[in-house]
């Protein structure tokens, strides 16, 4: 298909000194814990297949030690895989040279950090300018474009600090801005706001929508927070134990949860401000209310509803009426269901 | 049971000529290639003995005023300054001032000769583990060996004079540079380099760019060891010609001359204070981005 940009194919990735000829014990069906206790090795991707589609936000989503990191690092090859193939733009990444390597990692893929990874003796400026410096772009050019990506970021005034004299969050800027210098397609950006604290994550990711608005970036986003990749993912994917156990867009994985531990994962959310109405949408001819677009959230049509004193609304996509929503179906959708919810089920 | 009693050796005719034998080839190999490297290190001691006539042959008052001046610019203290002048001025009244300005030129070009090939050897170490490896244990014998046994090869291929006691100080003070520029490097904060390979930096554009910028720290540290470790060669240095204030040291140690000893001894310290708190406070200019609030 022409709309997916990245394209991960049976990706394994195993650690250890023999790694090679452990695939085939995995490819069997070998579990984790078996390779760890009979050869030594750690499993870190198991079979993995992901597509990312073209000017999306795929999240890959996992705790820590499901592999994620580890998933990220190797789309610019930061880390070799044992198996597999990854694909941008029909070119297969693990076949490539190191000069193309290269060159791949300057102008088409480029990467945030979940502890910045900024230059601590260059300021804001020249850190934003780096990648274009590797590039060998002259430096009055180099800093033209940065100074641009300063003020996108919001960071005009700052250009001569230093990253030690900025708060966290404002690292994370100059990190996304030196990302957004190069011009590359695809961002990587790893658990890039987990290090902030809870408000500034929420403006950093308000930063990044706003911006991704304009940009239409591939953005493939790695994160252990549930509510973060709701917000930000167009499709998600989770992980765990180096194999992704269901991915899709958020409304899918909460309204059908592949199994127990994705149930268990997002019982906590929430469903209002994740589900739109269309997902509870019905035909029932006896409902009056008002009329509201089907890809409004479920919280926004709520007080849309109750405030119109009705028993549902109508769901109207382009001007025309397609279907109905009531009050009841709304409420039961975000109710947080009781069953499966044995908070003793330990995942590992 | 005598082999318990006593420790199985070899034979004592078998030792003599085993030592023969390697001290036979030592010299042949010192006949077959001595001149051609005493020639190669010909522009060492030309550089040494300019230096030298250069220190002796100026004025001593520009000498002053430009000593003055490195120590100002290398530490930004007027403190600092006004004593290394009195230091100087007590060093000339006390005639030390000639041997003073030898010892100077020596650590000089010793010093340059540390930082030239030390830097890359810890570059080289950095990058490779089996380097280290190689090297460590190296470094480890240039430290502990006893000068005398190293004097014994240098001064049988180089005979007696300026350029065998240059490179029994560099062989002395050369490891702290080696050792902290690789540490330096190692210690970079994997992070960063992280990031610096992520946007596609080559290795060269790494170690300029990256490396060498956060390790510099170690390497003037280093620098500053090295330094330290020449100025304490000099005495051993003046046994195999080398001018300079080691050389009254020795005379006062085997004629028993207390004062001329103990004023010439307090000159290398002096030198030593100097060249430790201005390169001190030079290094920690470099660094002027780690001042403020959160280190990264």
């Amino acid at each position: 298909m022409s709309d997916i940009k990245v394209s991960i194919n049976n990706l394994y990735k195993i650690f250890g000194s023999d790694a090679a000829s452990m695939v085939d014990l995995v490819k069997e069906g070998m579990s984790k814990s078996d390779l760890l206790e009979k050869h030594g090795h750690v499993l870190g991707l198991d079979n993995v297949n992901i597509d990312v589609r073209k000017q999306q936000i795929q999240v890959i989503m996992g705790l820590s030690g499901s592999g994620k990191s580890t998933l990220i690092r190797h789309i610019n090859r930061l880390i070799e895989p044992t198996s597999g193939s990854i694909i941008v733009d029909g070119d297969d990444i693990l076949s490539m040279s190191l000069a193309e390597l290269r060159d791949f990692r300057r102008s088409k893929a480029s990467m945030v950090f979940q502890k910045f990874g900024l230059l601590p003796h260059r300021k804001v400026i020249d850190n934003v300018a780096y990648g274009l410096s590797i590039q060998g772009i002259n430096k009055e050019e180099a800093l033209a474009r940065s100074n641009k990506w300063i003020k996108s970021v919001g960071l005009t005034g700052f250009e001569n600090h230093y990253p030690s004299q900025l708060s966290g969050g404002m690292q994370q800027r100059v990190g996304l801005a030196r990302a957004l210098a190069t011009d590359a397609d695809i961002l990587l950006m790893d658990e890039a706001f987990s290090a902030l604290d809870p408000l500034i994550r929420s403006d950093m990711q308000d930063v990044l929508l706003s911006l991704q608005e304009q940009l239409h970036k591939t953005i493939i986003f790695i994160t252990h927070d549930l509510d973060e990749a709701l917000k930000l993912g167009d499709d998600i994917a989770i992980l765990r134990d180096g194999a992704v156990i269901q991915s899709g867009t958020a409304e899918k994985i909460i309204l059908h949860p592949a199994d127990d531990y994705v149930t268990d994962f997002i019982k906590d959310i929430n469903k209002a401000r994740v589900l739109k109405v269309s997902s509870v949408m019905a035909k029932d001819e006896k409902i009056k209310g008002p009329e509201i677009s089907d890809n409004v959230i479920i919280e926004d049509a709520l007080q849309t509803v109750s405030q119109s004193g009705s028993n549902g609304a109508i769901i109207v996509k382009n001007g025309k009426k397609i279907g109905t929503v009531s009050l009841t179906d709304m409420i039961m959708a975000i109710a947080r269901s009781t069953e499966n919810t044995d908070s003793d089920t330990v995942y590992r | 049971m005598s082999l318990l009693t006593e420790f199985p050796k070899m034979g004592r005719t078998d030792l003599r000529d085993f030592k023969k034998a390697i001290d036979e080839s030592f010299r042949d190999f010192t006949r077959n290639y001595g001149e051609a490297i005493e020639n190669f290190f010909d522009p060492l001691l030309y550089f040494l003995v300019w230096l030298e006539k250069l220190f002796l042959n100026t004025p001593w008052p520009i000498i002053m005023a430009v000593i003055a001046l490195l120590v100002y610019f290398g530490s930004r203290s007027i403190k600092l300054t006004i004593g290394a002048i009195i230091a100087f001025l007590l060093i000339g009244y006390l005639d030390m001032w000639e041997d003073t300005m030898a010892t100077l030129a020596i650590i000089s070009v010793a010093t340059i000769v540390c930082i030239s090939v030390g830097i890359p050897i810890g570059i080289l170490m950095a990058r490779s583990n089996r380097t280290q490896t190689v090297v460590t244990p190296i470094l480890d014998i240039m430290q502990t060996i006893p000068s005398f046994v190293y004097l014994i090869p240098v001064v049988m291929l180089l005979g007696i004079g300026k350029v065998p006691g240059l490179l029994a100080v560099c062989i002395y003070a050369i490891p702290p540079i080696v050792r902290l520029t690789n540490l330096g490097i190692r210690l970079v904060d994997k992070d960063v380099m992280e990031a610096s390979e992520a946007f596609g930096a080559s290795y060269k554009q790494k170690l300029l760019d990256v490396q060498i910028p956060l390790a510099l720290p170690n390497i003037f540290a280093g620098v500053n060891q090295t330094i330290m470790m020449a100025l304490s060669m000099v005495v051993i240095a003046s046994m195999i010609g080398v001018k300079g204030l080691g050389v009254p040291v020795l005379r006062a140690i085997s004629n028993q001359y207390l004062a001329l000893g103990v004023m010439n001894g307090l000159a290398i310290v002096v030198l030593a204070i100097l060249f430790d708190r201005v390169s001190q406070s030079f290094g920690k200019r470099l660094q002027a981005h780690r001042e403020s609030g959160h280190n990264v």
